[in-house]
Order: C-alpha cells, then structure tokens, then sequence
C-alpha cells in the first residue's frame, strides 16, 4: 500500500513531466499502471475540455452562418463543415502537424504549433466546431415557427430575438446530440499522440501509456481494460455535467414535455 | 517507367513528376489506395453480417442468448475508439496461437507467460516462421479485417436492432393472423421493411468506416498512410535520383482530398438508395413521393 503511494508521488503528474523522469521498465505492478494511465487521462481532460469550449462558440457562429440567406455567410460555412466532417480526423492531424512544420520554417511564431499542447488543441478545435455546428444548424431549423412569431409580435427583432428566443431553443434542441458530440470528442483526443504530434519526454495521453505497458508486457489484456474504466468514468462523468445543463435548459417546461436525454454512442470521427 | 527516365536529374520539372510519380514505391503508393477499398469492401458486408447476427441474438426469447447479444453492443459501444484496435489485433493474435499451442503442443510444459513474454512453440506461430513475406501481410491484414467487422458489427448490431423495432407491430402481428410462422414472418415481412428504417444509421455506419480505414496505420498495415509518411520525408540525392524536400504536408492534402471525394460520393450513392428503399413505405418520405407521383 505504501509502496503504491509512493508509486503515485512519482508518476501520478509524470504526462505533465512532474515527478520520475524515467518510465518504469520491468515488473510492472498494476499500481504503476493505473497511475501512468490516469496520468495521462490529464492530457485527455486538457485536450476534450478547451477544444469543447472554444468549439461551442465556433459552432454557434458556423450555425447561424449555414442557416443565412447570404450565400457569402453560407457558403464558407457549408465547406468549412463538409471539410471537417467529410475527412478522417487522423489524416486532419497529420496534414495540420506536416502543416505546422512547413510554416515554421517560414514563422518562428508557428513553433509552439508542431507541439500538440497548441497544434492538436487547434485540429480538435476545429473539427469539434464542424460537427457541432452541424447539430446546431439541425436545431436551428427545428426551432418552432409559432417561437419565432411571438417574438416578432412581441416586437424583438436583431439581437435581442436572438439572445432570448432563438438562441436557448437551439441550445435545448440541440443538446442531447451535443452531449454525443462531447464524448466523441473525449473519444477522439486518444489519437493525438498516434499521429505524427510527438509525445515529447514520454509525456503522452492515456492511450499513449496504455500501448506502452502492452508493447512492453506484450500483454494487451491489463492496460486496456484500465483505459476502458478510465474512459468510461470520464463518460459518466460528462453525462451528469450536461445532464445538469439539459435540465436547467428545460426548465420552464411542464414536466412530460421535457426533453429526454437519449445517448447514442458513436466510434471514429 | 517512362524510356526518357534514365536520369532524372537533367529533366525539366514536368517530366521530372511523371517520372517521380512512376516510380516503384509510388506504385506501392497506389495499391495501398486500393487497400483500402478492398478492406471497406470486405469489412461491410462482414461487420453487417456480424450487425444481423448480434441483433438477432439480442432479440432472442431465450435469455443467455439474448445477453450474449447485448453485451456484445453494448461494451464495444461504450468504450473508446482506437483502444479497441489496439487491443483487438494483439489479443486475437495472442488468442489463436495459444489454442494452436495447446492443440499441437500438448506435451509444453512452461507457462505461456513468462514475465513480460508471450512464449508458444514454434509449430503454434501464426503465421510459421518459415512462412513468405505474403504471408505474413496476408495475416495482418486478414486480422485487421476481423477487427475492423468485430468493431463495426456491434455497432451495426445496433443500429439493426433498432430497425427490427421500428417495423410496425401491426404488419407483424399480419403476418401472424394469416397464420404464418414466426419464421415465415421474419423473413418475409420483417427483413424487407426493417431495410427503410436501418438505411440511415447504416449510412452513417458507412462514413464512420471510411473515415476509421487510415487506423489501419496503428495496426501495422502499409497503408496510405503510411506510404505517404515514408515518400513525402525529405530525400537526400545520396540514396534516391528524386531528391526532394519534406513534402509530407503535400501527400496528406493528397490523402485529405481522397477521403473528400470518397465522402461525397458515398453521399450522393446513399441518397440515391434511401430513395430507392423509400418507395412505397408507410413513411413520411414513401407518402411524399406517393403524393409526388413517382409511383
């Protein structure tokens, strides 16, 4: 037992390079594995959370310009997410990395983009902007006419429609198939490492630390099981997050007309 | 290939590609592209088979069974992605020769297991060592195709599931008062109208899997990706005639364009199907084409 607080004190922080600097070569308890793994998930939370957050806004702005009469709004808009949706998000991180590189020899200022703290964060970004946007364009055209009327008759107009009505409906329409969206994103930060982004010092995801305890005990049947249970706590743990939002989303509607959350699980993006 | 690529250096830069783009390993290049539609091409029909089984085990009246079916969908939707990958493609290979290892080594009597090694007499490796390179590939490749349909086929199972319960229970129960057996039912009412309500999960089961062919990569397999790495790394003139500069960024826009195009397609086919499917359902859309005339 003390032996595997010890091991936690070592590596518990080592994806972040806190803690020993070599990773454990022979004999490797189950203690060590779990800490590695989960110390990797740090990496996972980082990438899921800001891509998530940043992408939120992204994909509103996508939205509302797919769903605009200019074809100079809309255009764009519907390539921008056919681009992100259309390709395998493995070959968008490898063309943004090959990317990153050619650039930097133009521009110091794309260093810190070959890293995938910043270069795989941008990728995530983007391609979880795509695919939420296409879920907010869906809600967008949901959005019942009668919703749109009253405010009209209510004289809001621009803005302030916007803001009050518009916006809050899409978001409750919108949001259990963005609650999919969000685990697939989780999902998906598994393949930074695995795709051309060097995991520098050995500091890697969870996935990274999980195939390095198999590649070295040739014993697939430990590591990933403890990446699994990692994975899925994290799921639930998303689950309650936007099973919160979804309630106080729905609020101020009568109880059976509230929207159940129906969670489908998706694979590769 | 061509007569005047003797020596590439003297060439001008248009005969310069179509030599550079000629050349063996760009031939190799090109196969993996149809690797890759081989790999679809099989996988569908295979993970849809697994998808029918998993689905008819999971709607099953007797209850081992009908768990063995769910458990199936459920634990390879619920956890994540490529971990299945690389968990799969070991564990099978690790599976099959350990049951080669008891069937033709009986009398071993070492743990298969040895620390960090996985040890099984030489008659149980899959493929032998002595076997030819083709073999080995072969083997890769034909586990990557196991993998690939175990994933999508509980995925598929899913979707087919679901299809099976949005029949109408009406028509079943039809079939039932013109005293057809459960059998006769299933067969010739549920499985030709479930098709409707399948065909949209299944498409988008279709692009998930295109979009799934470059992890090929993380199992080992000379892909494209992989050939577009190994090609667009800067070459020096010392080992090749075509030197160029880190061109990696070039081959992956080439790749990124290829799945574009592949999408798309696969797009426009699909839609093409579903209006097929829909004629003369007792759908939304199979009213709207009634109403439209196209019956």
């Amino acid at each position: 037992m003390t032996s595997c607080l010890h091991t936690i004190q070592d590596y518990g922080l080592r994806s972040l390079g806190i803690g020993e600097r070599l990773l454990p070569r022979e004999g490797f308890t189950l203690c060590e594995q779990v800490t590695l793994i989960g110390s990797g998930m740090i990496w996972n939370i980082y990438f899921g959370v800001l891509a998530l957050l940043a992408g939120f806004f992204l994909a509103t702005a996508l939205a509302l310009g797919k769903n605009a009469h200019s074809r100079w709004l809309r255009k764009p808009a519907e390539w921008f997410i056919f681009l992100f949706r259309g390709s395998p998000l493995f070959i968008q991180f490898f063309f943004a990395y090959f990317l990153f590189l050619s650039l930097k020899s133009v521009h110091p200022f794309f260093a810190p983009f070959t890293a995938a703290w910043a270069g795989a964060l941008v990728v995530l970004f983007l391609n979880t902007a795509a695919y939420s946007a296409e879920i907010f364009y869906g809600a967008l055209q949901s959005i019942p006419k009668g919703d749109i009327q009253a405010a009209d008759a209510l004289g809001m107009s621009g803005w302030s429609r916007f803001r009050r009505i518009t916006w809050p409906t899409m978001l409750r329409l919108a949001w259990p198939a963005y609650t999919n969206e969000a685990i697939f994103l989780f999902h998906a930060t598994t393949l930074v490492f695995f795709s051309g982004f060097p995991a520098w010092q050995q500091r890697g995801d969870a996935l990274y630390y999980a195939s390095y305890f198999a590649d070295k005990t040739f014993n697939p049947f430990i590591p990933y099981p403890i990446l699994a249970g990692f994975f899925i706590l994290c799921t639930l743990g998303i689950i309650a997050l936007f099973g919160l939002i979804n309630r106080r989303l729905n609020r101020h509607l009568p109880q059976e007309a509230r929207q159940k959350m129906r969670l489908r699980f998706n694979l590769i993006r | 290939m061509f007569s005047f690529c003797a020596d590439p250096a003297t060439l001008d830069r248009l005969p310069w590609f179509a030599c550079y783009l000629t050349t063996g390993v760009h031939m190799s290049f090109y196969v993996a592209f149809a690797k890759v539609v081989v790999l679809l091409l099989i996988t569908a029909p295979v993970a849809l088979a697994f998808g029918f089984l998993g689905a008819m085990a999971a709607r099953a009246h007797f209850l081992p069974v009908s768990l063995l079916g769910k458990t199936y969908i459920t634990i390879v939707r619920g956890v994540p992605d490529i971990a299945f990958f690389l968990f799969f493609v070991i564990a099978l290979d690790q599976g099959v020769e350990w049951l080669r290892h008891k069937v033709l080594c009986s009398d071993w009597d070492q743990p298969v297991r040895q620390g960090s090694d996985f040890v099984v007499c030489a008659q149980a490796k899959l493929p032998l060592n002595s076997a030819a390179q083709w073999v080995h590939e072969t083997y890769g490749f034909a586990l990557a195709i196991i993998t690939f349909s175990i994933v999508f086929g509980a995925f598929a199972a899913n979707v087919i599931f679901g299809a099976m319960r949005a029949v109408p229970h009406t028509q079943l129960e039809t079939g039932a008062a013109y005293g057809m057996s459960r059998h006769q039912i299933f067969r010739r009412i549920l499985i030709p109208q479930m098709w409707v309500y399948a065909l949209p999960g299944l498409s988008n089961l279709w692009m998930v899997l295109i979009k799934a062919t470059p992890l090929l990569f993380l199992l080992g397999i000379e892909d494209i990706v992989y050939w577009a790495r190994e090609l667009g790394g800067t070459k020096s003139g010392r080992f090749t005639s075509y030197p160029h500069g880190d061109w990696r960024m070039w081959y992956f826009l080439v790749l990124l364009v290829f799945y574009l195009c592949f999408t798309r397609v696969s797009e426009i086919l699909l839609e093409r199907i579903m209006q097929r499917l829909t004629r003369g359902q007792a759908t939304a859309g199979g009213e709207a084409q009634r109403k439209a005339g196209l019956l």
